[in-house]
């Protein structure tokens, strides 16, 4: 049964002409950055899968993307999913008539992945039909098509991933994500520079936006997907930086006296909070993404008041202070009312990013002063659990599911990418091939 | 880059001092005939009290503590050590006599700990410096507090002895 996804289609289709044109002016810079993902650690018993190769049934020649290998690495790096080598496959159906189940069941093979990808409805790229077939039943799970614009087969393995995650696993997939990182090239040296690099949430197509010779930190993904906001450093002093990743056109949205620190959209993503020292020392404040209305002050303390994090329905915002003597975390409502001391568990927690629900807070934890380390607190049974093992590790955000938190750790003496799932049962470190990489911000899920 | 450059500049300064001195120092001892008693002091001017605090050329003279810019701290502290404070001292001196005269005073901090937390941290630092200024009488037009956190570390190794080098605020004179 074949359900065209159109309103996927015409998005996918803007996003991808916007990628491409952004891949083709930067293409000098893309060869050395590529991200490579190394998982550290996987689940026990992890559920056996197979991703048969798909057909390729088009006028065009094969592409090198092989779609079912990109759905098989998503399924692994997930943790949860052992798929199959295609070597060990002893036939390979791309429709579901063709599947001989004994065959898998002896393979001891849980569940099946086939497809097949062909020209697009109207000659304008490509579909890719897939089935996901239970083993042991011989039912039909899922059976779908994706459309997906010229040179955009990543993308739509990636959907196929999520879909499939979601079908197995109960909850959404976070495989057509995002993520925006900084890298600093040539670290320490005279012709040091920094870049804010955006990339699938597999590490491929790795964008740099933003290139400058001075720190950029803290950028923080719209909830569309279209715009970061970033602390920029380019004029000597922080500014906050509002920039649209597909057209490049960028604005400041604050450049006040002092720290410019910290942005956070709200869920609308009509405001931003961010933590300003123009009152003499750092508050958080509401700024509007426009330009339109006045900034509005929402802590007033002589403590440090920083890296605030919207709730998902908006009302509430989580924060850094030491306005107990130590960097903490706190909650108050949206408007700076009622705020309430969060963590209690160790020396030092700070920078919270919440989950789909803000049930969980991952934060960065210290018991003494050397250690930091990514922590979960789960507000509900006021619990704090350590998920990372480094000395340095800092900047946790949350993947859209709620399945995995990226952060910045420190690998032989480079900054890397690592992330944990919310259990702390899988770790993998993404390796960039040149450059020191931290600041990780996960992307919304992009519709 | 930038501190690369400051660095570069400072060896210049101090290759130019040097020179200077090697110029200056053989004259005490040449028995060079006596210059006229009433003529007025056309050597003295040469030489400098490294402890005049008003003179602008001892922010390049390694013996005064005008040429002395970074303060350091303690860990997750901003309060200014005992130790520091002549120094600060004099550049309130300086300043007050130079009211033409604008510093930075650039806030910074170890790796530890997170990125904007670390800002405000650093902020605290160069504002420790700033009030000890203005107790000091320095206006508060000529200082400017700009922090850059953990972002300009000016030692990158993760052990105690960089750490410490790099929780300071440096006094960046932007016009002398």
């Amino acid at each position: 049964m074949y359900l065209p996804e159109k309103s996927i289609l015409t998005s996918v289709t803007k996003v991808r002409v916007f990628a491409i044109l952004a891949l083709l002016l930067l293409w000098p810079a893309l060869a050395s950055a590529q991200l490579r993902i190394e998982i550290v650690d996987g689940v026990e018993g992890a559920m056996p899968i197979a991703v048969a190769p798909f057909a390729w049934d088009s006028q065009t020649p094969a592409p090198d993307v092989r779609v079912d290998e990109i759905i098989s690495a998503n399924l692994r790096r997930s943790g949860l999913f052992d798929p199959m080598d295609a070597e060990q496959m002893i036939d390979q159906p791309t429709r579901p008539p063709e599947v001989r189940f004994g065959t898998w069941r002896m393979l001891r093979v849980d569940h099946l992945v086939i497809g097949r990808v062909s020209d697009g409805p109207d000659g304008w790229g490509h579909e890719i039909e897939y089935h996901l077939l239970d083993v042991h039943t011989g039912r039909i799970l899922l059976s779908q098509a994706v459309g997906v614009s010229p040179g955009d087969l990543r993308f739509g393995a990636h959907r196929v991933s999520d879909a499939v995650y979601e079908a197995l696993i109960g909850t959404p997939g976070a495989f057509a994500t995002r993520i925006a990182y900084v890298v600093v090239q040539n670290l320490g040296e005279e012709d040091e520079y920094f870049e804010l690099v955006v990339a699938d949430a597999d590490g491929h197509n790795p964008q740099p936006v933003v290139r400058n010779t001075q720190p950029i930190l803290s950028p923080s993904w719209s909830p569309d997907g279209s715009r970061l906001a970033y602390v920029s450093f380019a004029t000597g002093r922080s500014n906050i930086i509002i920039q649209d990743i597909y057209t490049g056109q960028n604005h400041v949205i604050s450049e006040a006296r002092g720290i410019n620190g910290a942005p956070a959209w709200s869920p609308d993503g009509e405001q931003l909070a961010v933590s300003l020292s123009r009152g003499g020392s750092p508050d958080i404040w509401l700024i509007d993404a426009e330009g339109q209305r006045q900034p509005r002050q929402l802590t007033h303390h002589w403590s440090i008041n920083t890296e605030p994090a919207f709730s998902p329905d908006g009302r509430s915002i989580y924060f850094t202070s030491d306005r107990a003597g130590r960097p903490q975390v706190y909650r108050m409502d949206a408007d700076g009312e009622n705020i309430k001391r969060i963590t209690h568990e160790g020396r030092y927690n700070s920078r919270p990013s919440l989950a789909d629900d803000d049930r969980y807070l991952a934060v960065v934890h210290s018991d003494g002063d050397n250690d930091f380390r990514i922590a979960i607190h789960d507000r509900e049974t006021e619990r704090l659990r350590v998920l990372s093992d480094g000395r340095l590790d800092e900047s946790p955000s949350f993947a859209p599911n709620g399945s995995m938190i990226l952060y910045a750790a420190r690998h032989e003496g480079r900054g890397v990418l690592a992330a944990v799932s919310a259990d702390g049962r899988i770790r993998q470190r993404l390796v960039v091939s040149e450059g020191d990489v931290r600041e990780p911000a996960w992307s919304p899920i992009i519709r | 880059m930038k501190i690369a450059m400051r660095f570069l500049a400072l060896v210049l300064l101090a290759a130019l001092v040097a020179a200077c001195a090697r110029e200056v120092t053989p004259e005490p001892d040449r028995p060079e005939p006596t210059p006229p008693p009433d003529r007025e002091r056309p050597v003295e001017t040469d030489r400098i009290d490294p402890r005049d605090f008003t003179d602008v050329r001892n922010l390049d003279n390694p013996d005064s503590l005008l040429n002395q810019r970074v303060i350091y701290f303690e860990f997750d502290r901003s309060n200014v050590r005992s130790e520091f404070r002549p120094i600060i001292e004099a550049h309130a001196e300086y300043l007050q006599a130079n009211s033409s005269a604008r510093v930075i005073l650039e806030g910074h901090t170890d790796e530890r700990g997170s990125r904007e937390y670390n800002l405000g941290l650093g902020e605290r630092r160069g504002n420790s410096v700033q009030e000890l200024l203005g107790a000091h009488g320095v206006s508060s037009g000529q200082i400017e507090v700009v922090s850059y956190g953990e972002e300009r570390p000016v030692c990158r190794a993760s052990d105690e002895d960089c750490w410490e080098r790099n929780r300071r605020t440096e006094i960046v004179y932007t016009a002398r």
